[in-house]
């Protein structure tokens, strides 16, 4: 299994130093954006961020779907948390601020929330039990398509799901037309593109002239996506380019595509610290009423704002920094009132938050003068 | 929600695989895979269910459009000594 | 990385959350702000609660008597490779060992049950708090038993005092720069274990806790190395990452960790990444870290092999001057600082 492990140090190294000679012809700085939080893991995770040359700056964009899952949508778990109805989560959500509490503080005061790793435990959950769970369904268009999966397949009549998920390549859109956005190219997502195939990136680039990689997670896969997309911002070329043949076609995983839209509609909807994105959001289809949460229960989430105590939230700038434009530094928050124990916003709570990655790993300090 | 990663599957039962994952493994669902698959095979797993057949010709593929990229640098001196230690890594 | 003064509790405020008792910053600035401060400014002669090492230690004439103690409260209360039994009795041993007890003198044990606790279960216990006795060499000389109301406790709670002699007390402060740090096995086998059967995971495979007493293990190396072992820790909750990052602050120094070298079994590493949980953030109930001078290192690990518990020892790191107190993950492809775990990690997707 190890020739799927693309990890060789040598031959990262290797590509670091094209990366070097490529800037070196470019002559000026450049900034590229991933759109993924996978991505950002693995940058911050092997320290691949220490191997860009200075000057090429990696910028992590609104990929973490815990980030931008905005705060109505938490509330919407924690109303029916405190209501009685158990929900079952990813554990990444569990943390994530709402209004008032987090789907955590919920449990902490008596709700009954279940931490589950895949859709199937859900459908396990609810067989086991006659009580009523509330699948509140976070993540991206790959993570959607699980989702029904299950809603397709005779789920129990005591689940229901609470859908959050998100479709990515609309936010590609909104931050390219950001004025103050200086980004030349976009790393695309792997793992949502095994689903919807790299053609989906097609019309964006024809519309906005910028080059989009399709990037894997492995250390090797992100380094030789960077390095083919400043290739390309060098030669001036707008265009799709694959560099994740083991997972990723042109056309993608059509059956599970079809599923996506059989089941979901794109409505507009808010990123939290973006406002509105077109698209953005997933929505049940009204032949999937049955399942959807929020036309089974009465979900007010006014009935939180009561309670809401003072917060800094207007302070937060977590959406500028998941566009791009600002670094976490630039926020009054940061380090202070926001902390991972006590987070203002989302991005100091997923561990792919840029705030979050940046209070653990000290920003990008320069590590590369310590010798043993 | 992003993380997936490859796993080999072992056997198959009805719609769900035994898979592999370097010596840990766990039951995950074809449901939503894009061909079919047989005992052998690499998925790609992403919250219990295989959202990809991983055809092994694409690691060859891969490796080379790493190399290709590398050899980008005519400039670099260093290459030739790199390329070795690959080399040797690789028998 | 920063130090801003952390809140006593921030949630929920004035009220404890499951979060400061995870091992992490959050419970440090717990025990420190509410327990530590005024225990630690009462006359005390010897190491004692405002060293917040693994244990007491009392000088008694040409030695000391070490004394330290343990609630443990794990679920689920039988895991694979262990049960709390074993880990009542192997926690409270090594925690002495940690602090170079070489002569153990007994251990207590005070059972809190839950009113409907299966018997079986705990005549299961029970077996396994013998055997793992047995196993240290040492035995239960006193205890407690209490029983509460149904709900009023889950299951049961096992306290475990432990005592013994040791000549010469190792620190957890005691780091220089030069030193070299290793560990004497595989991490993150016991909580990676435990957590697979406790959220249901349901991965199968070689996750199996590393629960055992090492005191025979670290006696043979103190044997060997003597004064050059300058430091010690046990890397339970939090993992490596947490206990490197408390030798660090303390002895005020720096460490570069290289993470190639840390000994993971393929199974660690495997549930690690589809769970997206960092082994080195994970506990370990076997397992020591051992500061040790620099040109000793080799021998110390050699000796470790040896033992059947200390198979995969390793030289894992080494101390520095620069950017004390925190850890410098050498990655193999870049440099990048290890977080400090906070708490318990959950299964995360992406």
């Amino acid at each position: 299994m190890s020739e799927l492990k693309f990890r060789d140090p040598a031959m990262a190294r290797h590509l670091a130093e094209t990366l070097v000679h490529l800037m070196a012809e470019i002559g000026r700085p450049v900034a590229v954006m991933h759109v993924c939080g996978s991505h950002e893991q693995a940058i911050a995770k092997f320290g691949l961020r220490s191997l860009f040359p200075k000057g090429l700056d990696v910028i992590m964009g609104p990929g973490c779907p815990v980030c931008v899952t905005d705060v109505p949508e938490v509330d919407e778990g924690v109303v029916l948390a405190r209501q009685g109805v158990r929900i079952a989560t990813y554990g990444d959500m569990l943390k994530v601020p709402g209004t008032v509490q987090s789907l955590a503080d919920a449990q902490a005061d008596g709700a009954r929330i279940d931490v589950i790793y895949s859709p199937s435990q859900v459908v396990d959950l609810a067989r086991g039990t006659d009580e009523e769970i509330v699948f509140f369904a976070t993540g991206f268009e790959t993570t959607a398509v699980a989702t029904a999966a299950i809603v397709t397949n005779d789920p129990p009549k005591n689940l229901s799901i609470l859908s959050a998920h998100k479709y990515i390549p609309p936010v590609m859109e909104i931050v390219s037309e950001m004025p103050e956005s200086r980004v030349e190219g976009f790393l695309a997502a792997g793992h949502a593109a095994t689903i919807t195939g790299s053609a989906v990136f097609e019309p964006f680039v024809a519309r906005h002239k910028l080059p989009v990689v399709v990037a894997g997670f492995e250390p090797l896969d992100i380094l030789a996506g960077v390095v083919e997309l400043v290739k390309l911002i060098r030669d001036g070329e707008a265009k799709v380019v694959n560099t994740f043949p083991r997972c990723v076609t042109r056309e993608g995983n059509l059956p599970a595509q079809e599923l996506l839209w059989r089941v979901f509609r794109p409505i507009g909807g808010r990123w939290r610290g973006i406002a509105h994105v077109p698209n953005g959001n997933l929505r049940f289809r009204d032949e999937f009423a049955h399942v959807d949460a929020r036309r089974r229960f009465d979900i007010d989430v006014k009935s939180l704002w009561d309670y809401a105590p003072p917060h800094l939230a207007h302070q937060c700038i977590c959406g500028d920094i998941m566009a791009g434009i600002r670094n976490p530094v630039d926020c009054k928050l940061f380090n202070k009132e926001c902390v991972p124990e006590n987070p203002v916003g989302a991005c100091m709570v997923s561990n792919e938050g840029t705030c979050k990655i940046w209070h653990l790993y000290g920003g990008v300090p320069d590590l590369s003068e310590i010798a043993i | 929600m992003c993380l997936g990663v490859p796993g080999k599957i072992i056997d198959i039962h009805g719609s769900m695989a035994t898979v592999d994952f370097w010596g840990v493994r766990r039951q995950v669902c074809l449901d939503i895979v894009d061909e079919p698959v047989t005992a052998g095979d690499y998925i790609l797993n992403h919250v219990g269910f295989a959202i990809r057949r991983i055809p092994p010709e694409t690691i060859s593929e891969t490796l080379a459009l790493y190399e290709q990229l590398m050899e980008e640098n005519d400039m670099d001196v260093m290459a030739a000594d790199v390329r070795g230690e690959i080399e040797a890594a690789r028998e | 990385m920063s130090s801003c003064a952390l809140p006593l509790s921030n949630v929920a405020p004035g009220r404890v959350t499951l979060k400061q008792g995870g091992g992490g910053r959050a419970m440090r600035a717990l025990i420190e702000k509410l327990f530590i401060r005024e225990f630690a400014a009462m006359p005390f002669d010897g190491v004692g609660l405002g060293a917040m090492d693994d244990g007491a230690a009392i000088p008694i004439g040409d030695q000391y008597l070490v004394i330290t103690t343990d609630s443990h409260v794990i679920h689920p209360i039988f895991f694979p490779g262990g049960d709390i039994g074993r880990i009542s009795i192997s926690g409270t041993v090594n925690d002495l060992t940690m602090m170079g007890v070489t002569q153990l003198l007994g251990i207590t044990c005070a059972v809190i049950l839950e009113e409907g606790f299966p018997l079986e279960q705990l005549e299961a216990i029970q077996r396994s708090l013998v055997d793992t006795c047995i196993e240290a060499g040492t035995v239960v000389v006193t205890g407690d038993t209490k029983v509460m109301g149904k709900r009023e406790l889950d299951g049961i709670v096992i306290n475990t005092t432990g005592i013994g002699l040791a000549r010469r007390v190792v620190r957890d402060n005691a780091l220089r720069v030069g030193d070299k740090l290793v560990v004497t096995g595989t991490m993150g086998d016991h909580g990676l274990a435990v957590m697979a059967a406790r959220h249901g995971l349901e991965l199968e495979g070689n996750l199996v806790s590393d629960v055992a007493p090492i005191n025979g293990l670290i006696a043979k190396a103190l044997e060997a190395i003597g004064e050059g072992i300058v430091a010690m820790k046990d890397p339970t909750r939090g993992g490596l990452s947490s206990s490197l990052h408390e030798m660090a602050q303390k002895s005020g120094v720096g460490i570069v960790l290289e993470e190639r070298k840390v000994p993971l079994t393929d199974a660690v590493r495997s549930a690690g990444e589809i769970l997206g949980i960092d082994p080195l953030h994970v506990a370990n109930e076997g397992k020591a870290v051992i500061g040790v001078a620099p040109h000793l290192a080799e021998q110390l690990v050699a000796v470790l092999r040896e033992h059947p518990l200390g198979r995969n020892a390793a030289i894992v790191g080494t101390c520095i001057a620069e950017r004390p107190g925190s850890i410098i993950l050498d990655t193999g492809f870049g440099r990048r600082l290890l977080a400090e775990p906070e708490g318990e990690p959950l299964p995360r997707i992406c």
